[in-house]
């Protein structure tokens, strides 16, 4: 019997550790356990056997840490063929059905970007080199363990996808906690690897069975493939110098037995078990019978940390990353001004919404490129999962690829040539896919029509093996601007799709009101009305204050909030409305201050420099404000900064309230169609190898303040990248970050590309290890020891031009 | 025979919020002992700590360190080794949570993103404050001052050596990046002599 069907129709025994007993065996601490299937291929072997004669179905093979970031090629494959027929022959020694070799893929020890140094793409390919040798050197099943990060856990399944048909069990390691070491819970890992394909999820490693029960318990809720359970012998302890667990091998079966009778249809053991373990469980379970697997009709979507189900309450989805009809969000995509759309991001996670839909979709930019570099970035600084939204396929498929989790899709539609392109994709990557009421001939006027095409598109996409549950639609919210029965075709058909198919629905509101007055208030309605009739999900607003009102209502009318206490909670935030006249007041202000906006920046007070800056726009010139009041207020903190009377983290205060009237400002010329004019362009980076940016994000977000415009290129750039930039963008001045002195090389070269390339530039260095001396050495010509001293410079170089 | 590495975890330790503060910059306006105080609720619970841990010898002749798993030529980590026989070497991590808070503010408030770091700062020598006091009730012994690679003229290469001997991040999550810088950052690798 192959591997898929013994799944199918049987409770399937792994085995358990293999590092404990080779340490018995004499592994030293820091010696690769995998160099052992060459050097030590009868212990190996002998340890298989013991696993099998215990009744194991399957063993892993000795290739926990087999990849090539820590072995060349010829090693790799030497180690992987070795490991494989150590496994083989241990099976040919034994007697038995059912006995299966997996090929054992463990974690790379690296952590991926953005919290670490390696890129995704990487990780995929360390992963494939591994499988590729599996394959050639043939298994039965591939088992991906031991994860402790969702992103590399994705990158190790794709590769494995990629590269061979196996059937593939996926492990994770969870915390005390029930998550990963970072934060994935037990359902957010179900709804990513279900939705790539994997053939059974669950645990190993890190806990005893009886810490794990939580875990378990949520992965058999959600899961509808087979949940594997590998934990260890209990927690460990060192004694004499040794580790010992606390759990032994009765113990272990009886925890394992409990597992079994809740559905756990895999089961072996990690670190501190032994065929002994293995045997007492299987000794104790054989005889039952393997519970049925049920489709649980979830659907769900996920980030790094966390789910978002649908079919509860409303799933809110903010709509503010997307151009249409936004001129300051046009101008940031154009400039490539990542930090206004990763802050549209931060503000409407604040707001309360559950999903932040992302389009970047403009003529003249390239869309894969920036959707894929928008969906990094955010997830950097966000985790509510996202909803991909374009209708660039080439876009789509690479921002799913790099996604971390199941992500939203927006959209495909009834034309044949929609579900032709973006179906392969939900199937390969997984993903819940937003569809769209339409087909070649447009969108019917009647409901019933609408409910057809939906019907057409579930039948299409069962041929590519994506199931009901993971399609939401979408029955289009036109203007009752121009049909005054819009808004009741959509409701209409909305009900059938919910009612009669059971399926999902999302609306992007606010469209229903586009030509009307007061929009706020239709959009609201019309949401209310929505959600009475089976909305699911809502692209909206989410500085809407009508509609979070709306939200909050709606949950607690439908009894949906406990108590009342989330709509309680938000009321406290409803209605507060500025007190133009209390802001605007000169006479309140001390004398210490000119200003109210001065004082407000000298203080701190981020938000209310933004409301005063902007009421002192119906009736100052934004230039004016700029000069008489924000400058002042800026060179009164410089100043104290620079004489020591005031500490770094106000300073910060008053920038970031700086940057808020500035950014009113600046919204304000957007929309008059002026750009603002600054004193000079900088470029500024973190070197190659360096992921720290706390100091050059400083830096920057002062350079801002007095007036420069400022490319911030991230950290970890390399030297060309810098130069090609500068060359570009002619720019007269260069800020370069560095803060170990493993990377103040990577800045040195640099200076040198720097030199060669862009003799005109100036360069400004700082970091933690550098000082004057050590800048001269490397050829910059400025060392600046803090934000304030480089801005003193820039404004030296720019003056003499 | 080296004995096994052994992994540790604490729950978060009291915050010393002065101590962050220091960390991030100082200052005692009412302003941002209110910001310190709202970052430390954010990270509350948030936060794990992780330490892994290896008991070994070690052998000073002037200043070469021979631990029997590698030997460190460093003038600096003799001297504050001197009269030690056994060592702790460790690393600890406080996790990736806070590097995701900072980056997520470092778009949003650079203010909260350094304070979080200045947190961060304070956290991760918290721990390794715990670790070493319950290593000297455990061993019933008195431990030197902590010395990481980077301090003096203990070079930062080292790291390959201690991570390959700990293997941090198969027990702890804690790796290492091309140019040695650890990843999550808020982490310490250390030598403490045991007298």
């Amino acid at each position: 019997m192959d591997f898929f069907n013994f799944l199918k129709n049987n409770t399937v025994y792994l085995d358990g550790g293999m590092g404990t007993l080779l340490q018995k065996e004499g592994l030293l601490a820091g010696e690769h356990p995998e160099m052992w299937n060459i050097t030590h291929p009868d212990v190996i072997r002998k340890t298989h056997m013991d696993y099998y004669n215990a009744g194991s179905n399957v063993v892993s093979t000795n290739t926990f840490g087999a990849n090539i970031l820590k072995f060349s090629e010829e090693e790799l494959d030497e180690i992987v063929k070795a490991a494989i027929e150590n496994a083989n022959a241990a099976r040919r020694g034994v007697k038995g059905e059912n006995k299966f070799v997996a090929l054992d893929i463990g974690p790379t020890g690296k952590l991926l970007k953005p919290l670490g140094d390696l890129d995704f793409e990487d990780a995929v390919a360390v992963f494939a080199e591994t499988v590729k040798f599996g394959v050639k050197y043939g298994v039965d099943l591939i088992i991906i363990e031991t994860m402790n990060d969702s992103y590399e856990t994705k990158a190790a399944l794709l590769a494995v996808k990629e590269n061979s048909t196996l059937p593939v069990i996926v492990t994770n390691a969870y915390g005390a906690d029930g998550k990963l070491m970072t934060g994935a819970s037990p359902a957010a890992m179900v709804a990513m690897l279900e939705g790539m394909g994997a053939d059974a999820i669950g645990a190993n490693c890190s806990l005893g069975p009886k810490q794990l029960m939580g875990v378990a318990e949520e992965l058999l809720r959600v899961a509808s493939v087979p949940v594997v359970m590998k934990p260890n012998a209990g927690l460990p302890s060192v004694c004499d110098g040794k580790t010992v667990y606390d759990v032994d091998a009765e113990e272990f079966s009886v925890d394992i037995e409990t597992l079994i009778d809740m559905g756990v249809r895999v089961v072996g053991g990690c670190c501190g078990t032994t065929p002994e373990y293995i045997k007492a469980v299987t000794e104790k379970t054989k005889k039952k019978s393997p519970k049925d697997i049920i489709d649980k009709e979830i659907t769900f979507i996920s980030s790094y940390t966390h789910a978002v189900t649908f079919g509860k309450a409303p799933v809110l989805i903010g709509e503010r990353i997307n151009p249409t009809g936004k001129k300051r969000l046009k101008q940031a995509l154009i400039e490539n001004d990542l930090d206004y759309i990763l802050g549209e991001g931060v503000n409407q996670e604040e707001k309360g919404v559950h999903v932040l839909d992302v389009n970047v979709g403009l003529p003249d930019i390239d869309e894969p490129k920036m959707l894929c570099r928008v969906i990094d970035e955010l997830q950097a600084v966000t985790d509510l999962p996202l909803q991909i939204d374009t209708s660039n396929t080439v876009a789509m498929e690479r921002a799913m690829r790099r996604y971390n989790g199941k992500a939203m899709i927006n959209s495909v539609n009834g034309k044949a040539e929609s579900m032709e392109s973006v179906f392969p994709l939900v199937a390969k990557y997984g993903g819940v896919v937003v569809a769209l009421t339409l087909d070649e001939r447009g969108i019917p006027d009647s409901a019933e029509e609408r409910f057809l095409i939906a019907k057409r598109i579930l039948r299409e996409a069962e041929k590519y093996g994506i199931k009901k549950k993971d399609i939401i639609f979408d029955t289009l919210a036109m203007t009752i601007s121009a049909d005054i029965n819009a808004a009741r075709a959509t409701l209409g058909a909305l009900k059938l799709i919910r009612e009669k198919l059971g399926c999902h629905t999302s609306l992007g509101v606010s469209n229903v009101s586009f030509g009307l007055p007061l929009r706020d208030a239709v959009n609201s309605t019309f949401f209310a009305m929505a959600l009475e009739n089976g909305l699911s999900a809502a692209i909206m607003n989410p500085h809407s204050q009508e509609m979070m009102r709306t939200y909050y209502s709606y949950n607690a009318l439908s009894g949906n909030d406990e108590n009342c206490a989330s709509y309680i909670e938000a009321a406290e935030t409803f209605g507060s409305i500025v007190n133009a006249a209390s802001l605007t007041n000169e006479k309140k202000c001390t004398a210490e201050y000119s200003s109210e906006l001065e004082k407000a920046i000298v203080k701190g007070f981020k938000e209310k420099a933004g409301e005063i800056t902007s009421l002192m726009l119906s009736s100052r010139v934004a230039l004016d404000i700029v000069n008489e009041n924000i400058i002042p207020a800026l060179n009164i903190v410089g100043k104290g900064f620079e004489e020591k009377r005031i500490y770094l983290p106000q300073l910060l205060m008053s920038a970031e309230s700086a940057k808020s009237a500035f950014e009113v400002i600046k919204k304000h010329m957007a929309e008059k169609g002026s750009g603002a004019a600054d004193k000079g362009r900088i470029v500024i980076a973190t070197v190659k190898g360096d992921i720290h940016d706390i100091g050059k994000n400083i830096v920057k977000l002062l350079l801002e303040n007095y007036g420069f415009s400022v490319i911030d290129m991230g950290k970890d750039v390399s030297p060309e990248d810098i130069v090609e930039k500068t060359v570009e963008l002619k720019a007269p001045i260069v800020g370069l970050s560095a803060l170990m002195t493993t990377t103040v090389p990577a800045m040195e070269d640099t200076i040198k590309l720097l030199r060669k390339e862009a003799p005109w530039c100036k360069i400004i260095v700082g970091g933690a290890v550098l000082t004057e001396e050590y800048a001269i050495r490397i050829g910059a010509d400025k060392y600046a020891s803090d934000a304030m001293e480089a801005v003193r410079y820039a404004e030296e170089i720019c003056v003499q031009k | 025979m080296i004995a096994n590495v052994a992994v540790k975890n604490y729950p978060q330790a009291p915050i010393d919020i002065s101590e962050a503060i220091r960390y991030a910059g100082g200052g005692k306006s009412e302003e941002i002992l209110l910001l310190a105080n709202s970052c430390a609720e954010e990270i509350n619970g948030k936060l794990r700590g992780s330490v892994c841990y290896v008991l070994l010898d070690v052998e000073i002749k002037e200043d070469v360190c021979d631990f029997g798993v590698f030997r460190v030529t460093s003038e600096n980590l003799a001297k504050n080794l001197c009269g030690a026989e056994k060592v702790i070497l460790f690393g600890a991590t406080v996790g990736v949570e806070i590097d995701r808070l900072i980056a997520k503010y470092s778009k949003s408030s650079q203010t909260r993103a350094v304070m979080l770091a200045g947190l961060g700062a304070e956290r991760i020598e918290a721990l390794c404050d715990s670790f070493c006091a319950d290593m000297e009730k455990e061993l019933n012994v008195k431990l030197k001052p902590r010395f990481s690679p980077g301090y003096g003229d203990l070079d930062i290469s080292m790291q390959r050596e201690i991570f390959r001997v700990l293997d941090c991040p198969k027990r702890i999550g804690l790796c290492l990046t091309e140019s040695m810088l650890m990843t999550p950052s808020k982490s310490v690798t250390a030598f403490v002599g045991i007298i």
